[in-house]
Formats: structure tokens, C-alpha cells, sequence
């Protein structure tokens, strides 16, 4: 018998869905029945307590969380999220209830002792539940209490060699695709500039001192399967400064119906033969493919990084082979001023592992410098853009104008030169100056 | 600026202040201190790790109050 009725929530598995509701109740079951017999560290009865608050909230329209909290692990501004129930006497089971957002490996590869491991500690030392993964791809552990928070980090650092991830004004845990572990398409090597930049910035990442959060994300390709181009404030996307390699063969091949276009991925449906003028050459956005004569032709100068082509056939197209990434800054979503995507930065930029991503790491702390300085309190680097413009970040940054950074041309008539961008300067010799122009 | 001063410069701040508001941001804790954030984060960083200083966070925002500073720590038992 539940310790709470919930027939609110009780509705929501009605649904065609897999229903949230449903987990939390096996997980009750399971915490009241111990057939494990473990030696619970936080009130068994932690889930019955969350199911019960939840349904208090639907009935009152409103939340019983109290916001935020001083907790945290020593030394540490990020990782902790403190939740405080404002109904304690009716639901002490989730009196405390804090967060603890854990790192994710690079890539999210796992082995499954470590899940295994991950999810016991979880049982041993909080509610049991989990969510994998929270949006900024961390492992987010939810509903432990105060004394629990220490021992937890403990087991986490020396037993798991996992650390915490970023929360509050911080870096935030950097998230990666796949990258060249799994996929042809990646142009730089994710993972190991995830990791390595987590390391490099392991003190922006703990101990907060930014106006507000700061997300990087890592997209090996322009396929951007993490979506670093909408949810970072910095986002590095593989890319390639040659020409797309094309196998005239396999063309042929695909035209022929020797090979599945998109690999075989919408074959669930009969779609007809294969048509490389409607389904790929009239689909270029840039217009600057053609085939002719049993020839596929690109003007590689037009082409934009969709990535159709490529994706459409894997095997007769690939990326170029001089390969880096472009830095798109100040996307994020809309709590202030609606959301916005990325904007280019730096167009191409070496990945370059010998020297440890110099350039790079050139370019995140030159933007770090402005936004600490300018940014206002809850302010992204997205919204200090729009208010002080995109010249003052290449300004601070000390990168130069170039025709990327133009969205499209004529869009402001307005070119404010400063004194030193001019020849010359602003002074003139008027009495010159009289011989041409009359008052 | 020695740790000191910067602690007694802090505390003195936030205590004047304390009757209005128990968390500050840490922009308001560099201009107290006048030191840009780079070398403001060093020290306020340490009054942290000496407990003069503790973290608070919504989940999405952080901010700085001097400890024990403000209801909350009582209000959940954790101090």
C-alpha cells in the first residue's frame, strides 16, 4: 500500500509513454522490500516521500522545493545542487533533497561495472534515482542529504576516479559527441580536447566566479550531434578547409542502386529508386553541386558545411583532409531575450594535440577576460554580445574582421571607424582642405 | 592585497550591508576588493576554503555570503 494516494500522478501512466511515475514506484517497491539488504544512508521511504510532494504540487499548482541552498563539498562552488522541501513534517523522506551532478566520461562511454558501481553507491547513499543524462550531459544523481555529500564525493574521487561536474556560476561540464572513436565524419579528436580542456580548466569549473553559467560543447562534424551550435556559449565544430573527397565510383554506385542512400537509415519505406538530382543536387543550400555526364561536380568555394551530401552517401563523399574547427560563440536558450544560436568567431582553427591546443585555449580565455569584466550579474556571453556588439568581442579577442563574421551583406549601413582604422587619422589641414570645399 | 586585508575589507563590507542582504554576487565582492576578477577570484577563492566566506547556489546562479550570514543556513538545520 503507498504511503501517499496519488491519483494525479496515478493518470499521468495512462499515457502511451513510458511514464516516470511508473519508475518511481518500482523504486519505492524495491527501497520497502530490501531483498538486497542494504544499509540505507538516507529514509527508505525517500521515493514514497517525492511521489507524495509531487502530487501535493499538482493539486496545489505550485512547487513545495524551497530555491537553492548552501550546501556543497569542501573547496567546491559547482556539483551540489541544495533542495529543501518547505513540507518537511509531512514528507521528511525528502526534507533534503539535494542534486549531485557527477562528470560524465568523455563521450559518455562507460563500462558497465562502472554504471553498476554508480548506481549502487546511489542505493547505498541516496534516493536510487537517477537521471541519465541531466541536458549539459553530466550523470545527475538526485535526492541525497547533507551528511551524505562528503562520503559520496570520497567514494566518487578515489574509488570511481569520477569527479563532480559544474553547476551556479561556472564552467559548466563540458559535453562531447562521439567523435573519431565511432564516427567517419568527425574532424578533430572530441574527446580529447573534452577532456583535456576539463582538466586545463579545472578551477573555472569548481570554483565559481563568472557572471553566470558557461557551457563549451564539442561537435566533431556539422552534423553537431550535441548541438553545440544552439545549447553552448562556446561551441567547436569540426570542419575542413579543402575539398569534399568524392569516390565517382560509388556516385555511380548510389545512382545505380548498389548502395542505400543515408546508409540504409530511411529504408524502412518504400521511397523508389534513388534520385541524385532531386534528393541531393536540388538540396544543396548553396546551389553548388551538379552532376553531368555520370560526374558529380562541387564548387567547393560555395559549399557551407551542411553536410546533406555526405550524409545522403557516406560512401562517395567525405570531408576534406586538412581538418579543424570553427568556435561559435553566445548561443543559449531563451530565460532572457529569447534563444539564440551561435555566432561565428573563428572560422577555421587548428586542433592541434602537440601543443596542446594552444590556439584554442587562446581564444576561450580572451573571451573569458571580456565577459568577467563586462558581464553584468546573470548575464550569458550571448546577451553581453548583443548589448556591446560583435566588434568589441573580436576587439577583446584580437581577431580580425573577416567576411564569415557577415551573416548577410547589407544588413546595418552603419561602419563606426575609429581614429586609428583611418589613414591619417581625424586631423586635417583645413587651409587643404578650404581649396576644394568652399564654407 | 594580502589575504588579510581582503578579508577584513570583505567582512566589513558585507557586514554593513548585512541587516538588507545576507548573499552578494561575486562582482560585488571585486569591487569591494577593487581588484579585477581574475585576481579577485584568488582571494575569494581562499576566504573560502578558510570558511569566512561560503558558496550559495540556486543551481543556476552562485553567490557568496559570509557564514552562518542570513536565515537559510538556520532555517535548514545547517549550521
Amino acid at each position: 500500500m503507498a504511503k501517499h494516494e496519488t491519483p494525479l500522478l496515478d493518470q499521468l501512466e495512462s499515457g502511451p509513454w513510458p511514464s516516470f511515475v511508473s519508475d518511481l514506484k518500482q523504486e519505492a517497491a524495491a527501497r520497502a522490500k530490501n531483498e538486497k539488504n542494504i544499509e540505507y544512508q538516507v529514509p527508505v521511504d525517500v521515493v514514497e516521500d517525492l511521489l507524495g510532494v509531487l502530487e501535493l504540487s499538482f493539486k496545489d499548482g505550485t512547487t513545495h522545493w524551497k530555491h537553492g541552498g548552501i550546501v556543497g563539498v569542501f573547496g567546491y562552488g559547482g556539483g551540489v545542487i541544495g533542495r529543501y522541501c518547505d513540507q518537511p513534517e509531512t514528507f521528511p523522506g525528502v526534507a533534503h533533497f539535494h542534486t549531485m551532478r557527477v562528470n560524465q566520461p568523455a563521450g559518455k562511454f562507460y563500462k558497465t561495472d562502472f554504471l553498476k558501481n554508480l548506481c549502487d553507491l546511489w542505493e547505498f547513499r541516496g534516493s536510487g534515482l537517477t537521471n541519465m543524462h541531466g541536458s549539459t550531459g553530466d550523470i545527475v544523481l538526485l535526492g541525497t542529504t547533507t551528511p551524505q555529500l562528503e562520503e559520496i564525493f570520497y567514494e566518487l574521487t578515489h574509488k570511481y576516479n569520477q569527479d563532480l561536474g559544474g553547476s551556479g556560476s561556472n564552467l559548466r561540464t563540458p559535453a562531447d559527441c562521439i567523435g573519431q572513436a565511432r564516427c567517419e565524419y568527425a574532424c578533430y579528436d572530441t574527446q580529447d580536447l573534452c577532456h583535456t580542456l576539463t582538466q586545463e580548466y579545472q578551477d573555472e569549473l569548481h570554483r565559481p566566479a563568472f557572471p553566470y553559467k558557461f557551457k563549451f560543447k564539442f561537435d566533431g562534424c556539422p552534423n553537431c550531434c550535441v548541438a553545440s551550435i544552439a545549447r553552448s556559449d562556446m561551441s567547436f565544430i569540426g570542419t575542413w578547409k579543402d575539398d569534399i573527397r568524392i569516390d565517382q565510383d560509388a556516385v555511380k554506385g548510389y545512382v545505380n542502386g548498389d548502395f542505400k542512400p543515408n546508409a540504409g537509415a530511411h529504408a524502412g519505406r518504400d521511397w523508389g529508386a534513388f534520385d541524385i538530382q532531386k534528393e541531393v543536387i536540388d538540396l544543396c543550400p548553396t546551389e553548388c553541386m551538379k552532376y553531368e555526364d555520370g560526374k558529380l561536380a562541387i564548387n567547393n568555394k560555395e559549399c557551407t558545411r551542411c553536410m546533406h551530401c555526405i550524409n545522403v552517401m557516406p560512401r562517395a563523399l567525405r570531408p576534406g583532409k586538412e581538418t579543424g574547427c570553427s568556435i561559435l560563440v553566445g548561443a543559449k536558450a531563451p530565460i532572457l531575450d529569447g534563444a539564440q544560436m551561435g555566432s561565428l568567431l573563428v572560422p577555421f582553427v587548428e586542433v592541434n594535440k602537440e601543443n596542446d591546443y594552444e590556439a584554442i585555449k587562446e581564444v576561450i580565455e580572451a573571451v573569458w577576460d571580456w565577459w568577467m569584466e563586462e558581464g553584468k550579474n546573470r548575464e550569458r556571453l550571448g546577451e553581453l554580445m548583443k548589448r556591446q556588439g560583435f566588434q568589441k568581442l573580436l576587439e577583446a579577442t584580437g581577431i580580425k574582421p573577416v567576411p564569415q563574421h557577415v551573416q548577410e551583406p547589407r544588413h546595418n549601413p552603419y561602419i563606426f571607424w575609429k581614429e586609428e582604422e583611418v589613414e591619417g587619422g581625424w586631423d586635417r589641414d583645413i587651409n587643404e582642405f578650404r581649396k576644394h570645399h568652399k564654407r | 592585497m594580502e589575504l588579510e586585508e581582503a578579508k577584513e575589507k570583505i567582512v566589513e563590507a558585507l557586514n554593513k550591508k548585512a541587516k538588507t542582504k545576507s548573499k552578494f554576487y561575486f562582482n560585488d565582492l571585486s569591487k569591494i576588493l577593487e581588484l579585477k576578477p581574475r585576481e579577485a577570484k584568488k582571494l575569494i577563492s581562499k576566504l573560502v576554503e578558510d570558511e569566512v566566506l561560503v558558496y550559495w547556489s540556486s543551481g543556476s546562479t552562485t553567490m557568496y555570503g559570509l557564514k552562518g550570514a542570513g536565515k537559510q543556513a538556520a532555517a535548514e538545520h545547517e549550521d
